[in-house]
């Protein structure tokens, strides 16, 4: 037997390819929303805190239950995805794009969060009397000090996504090359009695799982002892 | 010490009881779990023996009972599992039998108004199909079987989305993600009101059949309450419950 199906391999890609773009939007809209948790004095800020924490506590089944719903042509999601002529987000790659990046979100806004909170406000205060711009300020000082943390935000993201079974399952429609993750490849070989391909899949998950985070602990202490919290 | 008769006789009072009354420790196959609520209600008022039910997928049942889950007997939702079963020597081949057979609907929550029929999948526009994994659901097998006997299989590609079992089908269809889809009689008999006109009862010439076995497995051998449950579910009760959700059942036994 050869080490992984064609299937598998299509699967392998696949996860691959939603990890990495769930990743970036994740980096892309989760640093704005870090950096405005730390700096707001909002009475929403608790709230908003509690949201983006929500999906650490949810079952997947029940983020994917309400996506598949929003989703639907007559559900909020729906609607709004087809008045922009976009179709319906059920069973497409997009989809699992939007419902990865809900259920990813804490793992790349608290690690940024931490990050960013723990420079305090003397960095930016010396930039500002340096005369640096807020952009300036923040990809030359916040940026390169804050990095571990930014690091540690893109790796368990990506891993995250790569986990993910639940929501996938809820709303992706098990469609080879456009949602047919491994987590979901593994299921079906496990639920067709094939052990052995879902050992093969289920093994190289585990090794990979466990490369990725003893890289994220050899990072640095800093960011190391800030995992433990989740 | 007056404690050691009391708790000598509490134990024989409860290893009485066991004589008399044993439990029955069923795994079900998820698709089955309102027929056999049922039927486990009739059987506990006509025997002096107890239910447990635990429902959930076939596949995973199969992969507990054989890492020594303590089920008696196993309801499938196909009949290979219990056959795999009996030849692992982890069930009693001959207590297999059929206790429901499966019947296919397709069913679109979307267009109450219209009349489904064999013609539906050709003629209706429709952007999603929706049917159960068939590599894994004997629902799904039998929607590829009617979807290839019709002529229409190249042509339906694009459309099919698969969910992975028939529960996750019918949410598919139900939340109007897809337009149409494959699913089971048994579950539009759980809706609160199933009406005729938005559902087509696939003939089952179109496929092959959905056979769902039971089998006493080996943990189940000398519990008196297994045997009796398998046996009642063969009764002519068990089966008038089984029809009225939805579910044929094979010739007599």
């Amino acid at each position: 037997m050869e080490l992984f199906s064609a299937d598998d391999l299509q699967a392998i890609l696949l996860t691959l390819k939603l990890a990495t773009v769930v990743t970036c939007v994740l980096i892309i809209i989760g640093t704005p929303l870090a950096w405005w948790l730390v700096n707001t004095q909002s009475r929403w800020k608790s709230f908003v805190s509690a949201l983006v924490a929500l999906p650490l506590v949810l079952p997947p089944s029940v983020i994917g239950f309400y996506l598949l719903l929003a989703m639907a042509p007559d559900g909020p999601i729906g609607r709004f995805t087809t008045h922009l002529g976009l179709g319906t987000l059920a069973f497409t790659f997009p989809g699992l794009v939007l419902a990865s990046v809900v259920y990813s979100l804490p793992f790349v806004v608290q690690p940024i969060h931490n990050a960013i909170d723990a420079l305090g406000k003397r960095p930016l205060e010396v930039a500002a009397t340096l005369r640096a711009g807020p952009w300036d300020t923040f990809f030359n000082v916040v940026l390169p000090l804050a990095a571990p943390g930014f690091i540690t935000a893109a790796v368990l993201g990506f891993a995250h996504t790569v986990g993910e079974f639940g929501v996938v399952l809820m709303i992706g429609g098990n469609i080879p090359g456009v949602t047919r993750v491994v987590s979901v490849q593994i299921y079906d070989h496990v639920e067709a009695l094939d052990y052995g391909r879902a050992h093969m899949l289920s093994l190289t998950m585990i090794i990979f799982s466990l490369l990725v985070l003893a890289a994220l602990y050899s990072i640095g202490k800093p960011s190391a002892h800030k995992l433990n919290r989740y | 010490m007056r404690v050691v008769p009391l708790a000598i006789f509490v134990f024989a009072l409860g290893l009485a009881t066991v004589c008399h009354a044993a439990t029955v420790r069923v795994a079900v196959a998820s698709n089955f779990s309102g027929p056999m609520k049922k039927i486990t209600q009739e059987f506990e008022a006509s025997s002096p023996h107890k239910v447990v039910l635990t429902f959930g997928s076939s596949g995973k049942f199969y992969a507990q009972i054989r890492s020594g889950a303590p089920f008696d007997v196993f309801y499938s939702a196909d009949e290979q599992k219990p056959t795999r079963l009996a030849s692992d020597h982890l069930a009693e081949a001959k207590s297999q039998f059929c206790y429901a057979v499966g019947v296919l609907a397709l069913w679109s929550a979307k267009r109450p108004q219209v009349e489904l029929n064999e013609r539906s999948l050709s003629n209706t526009t429709f952007s999603k199909l929706a049917i159960a994994n068939p590599r894994l659901a004997p629902y799904g097998a039998a929607a590829v079987d009617v979807i290839k006997n019709l002529g229409l299989w190249e042509r339906l590609q694009k459309s099919l989305v698969q969910g992975e079992n028939i529960t996750q089908t019918f949410q598919f269809v139900q939340s109007g993600n897809a337009d149409l889809g494959f699913v089971a009689l048994s579950q539009l008999h759980l809706q609160p009101e199933p009406s005729t006109d938005t559902y087509w009862i696939v003939p089952d010439s179109l496929h092959t059949p959905i056979r769902q076995d039971a089998i006493l497995l080996k943990r189940g051998l000398d519990n008196p309450a297994a045997a009796a449950l398998l046996e009642f579910t063969k009764s002519a009760k068990a089966r008038s419950i089984i029809e009225n959700f939805g579910y044929r059942t094979p010739g007599p036994h």
